[in-house]
C-alpha cells in the first residue's frame, strides 16, 4: 500500500490571465512604446520568456515625472480627501474582484507558489489599499500633518512585485502624493496589468505612471530634480547609494533594505509550532523576504530536538510548480539570484559549516534550489552575516536569553527577529533588547496593513504600514503646509 | 509517576501548543488535494476506517442488526466495496451485533465505563467492561472522568484507564482493544488534549480518540492534530505505536481525505491503516459510498441510491 | 389602462427578519401634504425587547470579527445603499416634501457617511489607543472596545440622520436598537432591507417603528442595554425621564441634539462615547 498517496498536480488555470507579446510604459494614464530599449521578462520556473518590456529612458522617466507633476497641481493636490478615498477604494474593490487574474499573473513571472499569491500577496494587496482608503479623509486625526509632499518616486523589489507596489503607492495617494513607480526588471508584469486597474477605476491620469526598466532607470527616478519623495525597497547596497544621490536635496527618503533576522528559540517554546515558524520564516516565498528568519538561534537544551523536527518537516515540504496549489516552495527567482544562492551555500560548506537539504527532486528547467539548513554556524560565518535571500537557514545555539540577544544583535541589520517561548514576560523582555524593527513572538511572516514596518540600523529607515506609514508622505507639521 | 504531582510534573513539562499557530497548520494541510487514483484509494480506506456508529436512546436490536449488514456490505451493488472496520454500539447491543457480523472481520466496539459521561462508580465502570467484552466485543470505547483530569487528578484517570485495560483481559489471554476517549469538547485547550494524550498512552491505552460525538464541538482538525503529533511523538520514545480516533461531527468525504492527508503528513504511512487509525462516524458512510460511485460512474450520485440503515 | 401598483408592506427590522409588531399594531404615515404614504407597524415594549435580545445575541460575533471585516462590511452597506439611491431619493421626497436636489444630496452624504466610518474600522484604536510608558518593567496597552448594546433614539432626518447615529456604533463592534424616526419611518425600514443584503449579521441592526415616548422608556431602563444615544429625543421633559432611567444600571448616555447639522462631517465622539477603554499589563522579564 505505500506511496499509494500522492497528491496531484492541481495546476491554477493560466487561462485567467492574458499576457501580451510586448509592453510599453505607463504614463499619463495611458500605455506608450518608450523611447529606451527593451528587455524579456521570464517564467523562472520554466525559463519561458514571457513578454518584452519597454525599458523607461530618461527622458521618458522625465515625461511620467511631468505627467504626475501636473495631475499632483491640477487634480490630485486639489481634490478633496474623501474624493481620493473613493478612487483608492474602487481600487481595493478591483483588486478583489480580478484577485485570482493578479495571483496567477504573479506567480507566472515571479515564481512564487500560487497558494502565496492567492491566499497572502493579494488579500494584503487589497487590504492596503482598503486601509489607506480610509486615511485619505482622516489625516487631520493622523498626527502627520495634511499635506502631501509632490511626486513621489518610488523604485520596488521582484520579491513581492504586487505587494510592494501597494505599499508605495496606496498610501502615498491617500496622502495626495502622484507617483512614478518602477516595478523590479524580473517582474514587471502585475505592475503593468496595476496600470490597467488604475484605467479600469477611471484614475484620473498622471496619478499613477508605472515605468520599467533596469538600474538606470530607477537612477533617473530617484535622481530627477522634481521628485519630491524617494521610496525604495531592496538591497542595502543600492539603499546606500539612494541616500548618497539625494543628499543635499529636499527629498523625503524611506528605505526599506536588507535583513538577516534571528529567529530564537527557547528551550519552553511551543516546539510543534515553532517548527512550522522557522519554516514559514525562511521557506515561505523560497526565502526570498528581506525580514526573512534566516539565522535560528536555538537554545542548546533543545538545539537537537528542535533540529530533529525540523527535518523531518522539512522533508514534506513540496518544491515545484509555482501554479500547483500543492506547492510550499516555488521557483528561486533569477537565474543571478540563483548563482549567488549556490555561492553562498558553498562558501557555507567551504568555512566548514555542515549542509543538509530536504530531500526533493528539483525540476530539469528553470531555476531551482532546494531548501538548505547549515548547522554548525558561528558568527564569523558568511552565511551568518550575509544576507543569501535565498531558502538557506543557517543554525546557531545559545545557551542564555543575554548571549541570544547579543547574537541577534550582532550583525549591521536590524530588520526583524523572532522569539518562541511560552513565557510572556520572556517575550516582552526579549522585544525590549532586540535592535529590530519587527518583533513577532511565537508566529513570524505576518504582516497586515495596519501594522508598521520597517527597519533599524543598515535595514533602512522609515515604515511602511499603519498610521505610522502615512509620515513618509506628508510634510512635518512644523515646516507648514506651503509649497 | 506514582503521585498527581509528578504525572503533573511531566504532563506540564510537555511542549505547550500555540492555538493560533496549531489552527494554521491544521487549515494549510487541510489544502493539500490528491490524484484520482490516491482519491479511490483513500475513498476506499476511508470506508475500511470507519466504526459505523448508532448510539442512540432509541436504538433497538433491528436498528443494530441492520447497521451490521451496512456495515459488511456498504454499497449492495457493489461487491467491489470494502466493508467498514467496526460497528460501535452500546454494550447491551453486542452481542446482537456480533451475531449478526459472525466472522465477517468486521469489529464490535463497545462504548463502556457509563458512557458518554462517564459519571458511575469504579465498579460500575469494569462491571459494564467486563459485560461488552464477555458480550464479544472486540473493542472497548471508554470516557476518561473529565471532571478529574481537569481537577488535576492524573492519578486517578491514569488508574481508571489502567484498570478498564485490565477488565478488557478474555480468559483465554488475549484482550479487547482499549480506546479511550477524551472529550475534547469539554478538555477545550490544545494542552490539556496533548496531555490527555500522552497520560492515555502511558496507562495502556491502544488508541486514542476525540469525542463521545454527543459534545460539541466533537472532532476537529487541529485537535486530530495535536493527537497525532503525540503518537508519533510517543513512537519516537518508546518504539509503541497507539492508534487516533477522531469522532464526531466527520461528515463529507472531503473531511475525511482531509483527515488522511493530515495523517500521512504528521505521522507518516504507517498509521494510514485501520488498525491506527479510525473515523467515529455514520453519516460519513454515505458520502463516502456516492463520491465512490461518482468515481467509478462519472457522474454525481443522490441520497436515494444508498440505504439509509 | 393604468397599471395597478404593487405597495410594500413596511415591518420592523428585528434579528435579520422582518417581523410585524407583536402587537398587531400599525399606524398611519403620511406625506408631506398628509396623504397617506403607507401604515408602518407600531412597535411595542415586547418588539423591543426581542430586538434586545436579538443585538444581545448578534454582539459576541459582530465584536469579535475583525476591525477589517467590520470595514468590509459597512462599506457594502455604502455600495448596496449606492444602487437603490433612487428609491430612497423617492422616498425622502415622498415623507420629506423636499426638493430632489436636497433628496439627492441627503442621500450621497448618507453613501459618504457610511463609507467615511467604514474607514474608521481599523483606525480608531490607532488615534484612540495608546501604549502607555508605564514607570516599571511593565508593557502597558490601551485599546478601546465597544460598550456593547447600545439603544439608539434616531433623529429626523430619516435617512442621513439614521446612518450618521447608527454607523459608528457598528463600525466600532456594537450591536444596535434603533427607534426610527416616528413621523418618517418609511426610510428607515429600506435601510433595514439594505443592511439585510449587506453581509450584515442578523441582530447588529434592529429597527423598530412607532411611538418613541412608547418605546424609549423601555430601553432606557432594560438592565441588558449598555448604553443608549437619545439624539432624537425632542421632548426635554422625556429625555431627563429616559437619562435617569438609563442610571439603574449606569448606561453610557449621549445627550439629545435633535438640532445636529447632519451635512457636516461628523468627529470622534459617536464612536468614542460607547466604546470602553481596556489597559492591559504585562511583566517585562526574563
Amino acid at each position: 500500500m505505500s506511496n499509494v498517496f500522492e497528491y496531484a498536480p492541481a495546476p491554477e488555470s493560466r487561462a485567467v490571465v492574458d499576457i501580451k507579446p510586448s509592453y510599453g510604459l505607463f504614463i499619463n494614464g495611458e500605455f506608450t512604446d518608450g523611447r529606451g530599449t527593451s528587455f524579456k521578462t521570464v517564467n523562472p520556473a520554466t525559463e519561458e520568456v514571457l513578454a518584452e518590456v519597454a525599458e523607461a529612458s530618461d527622458t521618458d522617466v522625465d515625461e511620467a515625472v511631468k505627467a504626475a507633476r501636473r495631475a499632483y497641481t491640477r487634480v490630485w493636490s486639489r481634490m478633496s480627501g474623501a474624493e481620493r478615498a473613493k478612487y483608492l477604494y474602487r481600487i481595493a474593490r478591483i483588486i478583489q474582484e480580478r484577485g485570482r487574474e493578479l495571483a496567477v499573473l504573479e506567480s507566472i513571472d515571479n515564481g512564487k507558489p500560487i497558494k502565496e499569491s492567492r491566499d497572502v500577496d493579494v488579500p494584503i494587496v487589497a487590504a492596503h489599499f482598503f486601509y489607506y482608503a480610509g486615511w485619505a479623509d482622516k489625516l487631520k486625526y493622523a498626527g502627520y500633518g495634511e499635506t502631501p509632499l509632490g511626486v513621489a518616486g518610488q523604485v520596488i523589489p521582484w520579491n513581492f512585485p504586487l505587494l510592494m507596489l501597494a505599499w508605495k503607492i496606496a498610501p502615498a495617494l491617500a496622502c495626495g502624493n502622484t507617483v512614478v513607480l518602477k516595478p523590479a526588471e524580473t517582474t514587471p508584469l502585475t505592475a503593468l496589468l496595476f496600470a490597467e486597474i488604475c484605467q479600469q477605476a477611471d484614475l484620473p491620469p498622471g496619478v499613477v505612471n508605472i515605468v520599467t526598466g533596469a538600474g538606470d532607470t530607477g537612477r533617473a527616478i530617484v535622481s530627477h530634480p522634481d521628485v519630491d519623495k524617494v521610496a525604495f525597497t531592496g538591497s542595502t547596497e543600492v539603499g546606500k547609494a539612494i541616500a548618497r544621490a539625494v543628499a543635499g536635496s529636499d527629498k523625503k527618503v524611506t528605505l526599506e533594505l536588507g535583513g538577516k533576522a534571528a529567529n530564537i528559540v527557547f528551550d519552553d517554546a511551543p516546539l510543534d509550532q515553532a517548527v512550522e515558524g522557522i519554516v514559514n520564516g525562511i521557506f515561505f516565498n523560497q526565502g526570498h523576504v528581506c525580514c526573512a528568519g534566516s539565522r535560528l538561534l536555538v537554545q542548546e537544551s533543545v538545539a537537537d530536538e528542535v533540529m530533529a523536527r525540523l527535518k523531518r518537516r522539512m522533508a514534506t515540504l513540496r518544491v515545484g510548480d509555482p501554479l500547483d496549489k500543492n506547492t510550499d516552495v516555488g521557483a528561486i527567482n533569477s537565474a543571478e539570484q540563483l548563482a549567488k544562492i549556490r555561492e553562498l551555500s558553498e562558501i557555507g560548506e567551504a568555512e566548514g559549516a555542515e549542509r543538509w537539504s530536504a530531500p526533493c527532486e528539483l525540476p530539469a528547467n528553470g531555476y531551482w534550489f532546494a531548501p538548505t539548513v547549515f548547522t554548525g554556524v558561528s558568527q564569523a560565518h558568511r552565511i551568518a552575516r550575509e544576507e543569501i535571500f535565498g531558502p538557506v537557514l543557517s543554525v546557531l545555539t545559545f545557551r542564555t536569553p543575554s548571549e541570544a540577544v547579543e547574537k541577534a544583535n550582532n550583525t549591521p541589520f536590524g530588520l526583524s527577529a523572532g522569539v518562541w517561548t511560552d513565557k510572556g514576560s520572556r517575550i516582552l523582555s526579549m522585544a525590549n533588547r532586540l535592535r529590530a524593527g519587527v518583533v513577532w513572538a511565537n508566529t513570524f511572516n505576518k504582516f497586515d496593513p495596519t501594522s508598521p514596518f520597517g527597519g533599524y540600523k543598515e535595514s533602512g529607515y522609515g515604515r511602511e504600514g499603519g498610521r505610522h506609514g502615512l509620515e513618509g508622505y506628508l510634510k512635518p507639521i512644523t515646516t507648514g503646509g506651503d509649497r | 509517576m506514582r503521585s498527581d504531582s509528578s504525572l503533573r510534573r511531566f504532563l506540564h513539562g510537555l511542549p505547550g501548543v500555540d492555538q493560533v499557530g496549531c489552527e494554521a497548520r491544521a487549515a494549510g494541510l487541510g489544502t493539500r488535494s490528491i490524484k484520482t487514483t490516491s482519491k479511490a484509494w483513500a475513498i476506499d480506506l476511508a470506508i475500511r476506517m470507519v466504526d459505523l456508529t448508532t448510539l442512540e436512546g432509541q436504538d433497538t436490536h433491528g436498528k443494530v442488526r441492520a447497521l451490521a449488514s451496512k456495515a459488511m456490505r456498504p454499497d449492495p451493488a457493489d461487491p467491489t466495496c470494502p466493508a467498514t472496520a467496526a460497528v460501535c454500539v452500546y454494550p447491551d447491543m453486542v452481542a446482537t451485533a456480533k451475531q449478526t457480523l459472525g466472522d465477517s472481520g468486521v469489529h464490535v466496539a463497545a462504548v463502556a465505563t457509563a458512557f458518554p459521561s462517564g459519571r458511575a462508580a469504579m465498579d460500575i465502570k469494569l462491571a459494564d467492561t467486563r459485560d461488552a467484552v464477555e458480550a464479544g466485543a472486540d473493542e472497548i470505547d471508554m470516557v476518561i472522568d473529565r471532571g478529574a483530569f481537569l481537577s488535576g487528578r492524573y492519578l486517578d484517570v491514569h488508574d481508571e484507564i489502567a484498570q478498564v485495560r485490565e477488565a478488557c483481559a478474555r480468559p483465554d489471554g488475549t484482550s479487547a482493544h482499549l480506546k479511550v476517549i477524551f472529550e475534547t469538547g469539554e478538555l477545550q485547550t490544545y494542552d490539556n488534549v496533548r496531555r490527555a494524550s500522552w497520560l492515555a498512552m502511558m496507562a495502556g491505552g491502544h488508541f486514542i480518540k476525540t469525542s463521545t460525538g454527543k459534545v460539541q464541538p466533537a472532532a476537529t482538525l487541529p485537535v486530530t492534530l495535536i493527537m497525532l503529533e503525540a503518537v508519533r511523538d510517543f513512537r519516537d520514545q518508546t518504539g509503541q505505536m497507539v492508534g487516533v480516533k477522531p469522532a464526531g461531527g466527520i461528515k463529507t468525504t472531503k473531511d475525511a481525505i482531509k483527515y488522511l492527508v493530515m495523517v500521512n503528513e504528521i505521522c507518516g504511512e504507517d498509521w494510514l491503516d485501520p488498525d491506527w487509525f479510525r473515523f467515529g462516524a455514520s453519516t460519513l458512510l454515505n458520502d463516502l459510498l456516492m463520491q465512490r460511485t461518482k468515481m467509478t460512474t462519472g457522474r454525481y450520485s443522490g441520497p436515494d441510491y444508498f440505504t439509509l440503515d | 389602462m393604468s397599471r395597478i401598483d404593487v405597495r410594500k408592506t413596511y415591518k420592523l427590522y428585528i434579528g435579520g427578519q422582518f417581523p410585524r409588531s407583536e402587537s398587531g399594531r400599525s399606524y398611519v404615515v403620511n406625506d408631506a401634504r398628509g396623504k397617506l404614504l403607507a401604515n408602518a407597524a407600531q412597535a411595542s415594549r415586547k418588539d423591543a425587547r426581542d430586538a434586545v435580545v436579538a443585538a444581545r445575541a448578534a454582539f459576541g460575533g459582530w465584536s469579535g470579527r475583525t476591525a477589517y471585516n467590520r470595514a468590509q462590511v459597512v462599506y457594502r452597506i455604502a455600495e448596496v445603499l449606492e444602487g437603490r439611491r433612487e428609491q430612497f431619493e423617492a422616498e425622502i421626497r415622498a415623507s420629506e416634501g423636499v426638493s430632489p436636489a436636497k433628496a439627492r444630496a441627503a442621500v450621497d452624504a448618507a453613501i459618504d457617511r457610511l463609507v467615511w466610518y467604514a474607514g474608521w474600522a481599523d483606525k480608531i484604536t490607532q488615534v484612540v489607543g495608546n501604549a502607555n510608558p508605564v514607570a516599571g518593567p511593565y508593557f502597558n496597552l490601551s485599546t478601546p472596545e465597544p460598550s456593547g448594546v447600545i439603544a439608539v433614539v434616531a433623529p429626523r432626518g430619516p435617512l442621513l440622520g439614521l446612518v450618521s447615529v447608527v454607523a459608528p456604533l457598528v463600525v466600532t463592534g456594537n450591536t444596535v436598537v434603533v427607534i426610527a424616526s416616528e413621523d418618517h419611518p418609511l426610510p428607515a425600514i429600506t435601510l433595514g432591507e439594505v443592511m439585510a443584503t449587506s453581509d450584515l449579521p442578523g441582530g447588529v441592526v434592529n429597527v423598530l417603528t412607532g411611538s418613541q415616548a412608547e418605546i424609549a422608556p423601555w430601553l432606557a431602563s432594560h438592565m441588558d442595554v449598555n448604553g443608549i444615544d437619545l439624539t432624537g429625543v425632542e421632548d426635554a421633559e422625556l429625555a431627563t425621564e429616559l437619562e435617569v432611567a438609563a442610571a439603574d444600571n449606569l448606561k453610557r448616555v449621549r445627550r439629545p441634539a435633535p438640532d445636529t447639522d447632519w451635512l457636516a462631517e461628523p468627529g470622534l465622539d459617536r464612536m468614542t462615547q460607547f466604546l470602553e477603554t481596556k489597559t492591559v499589563w504585562h511583566p517585562i522579564g526574563v
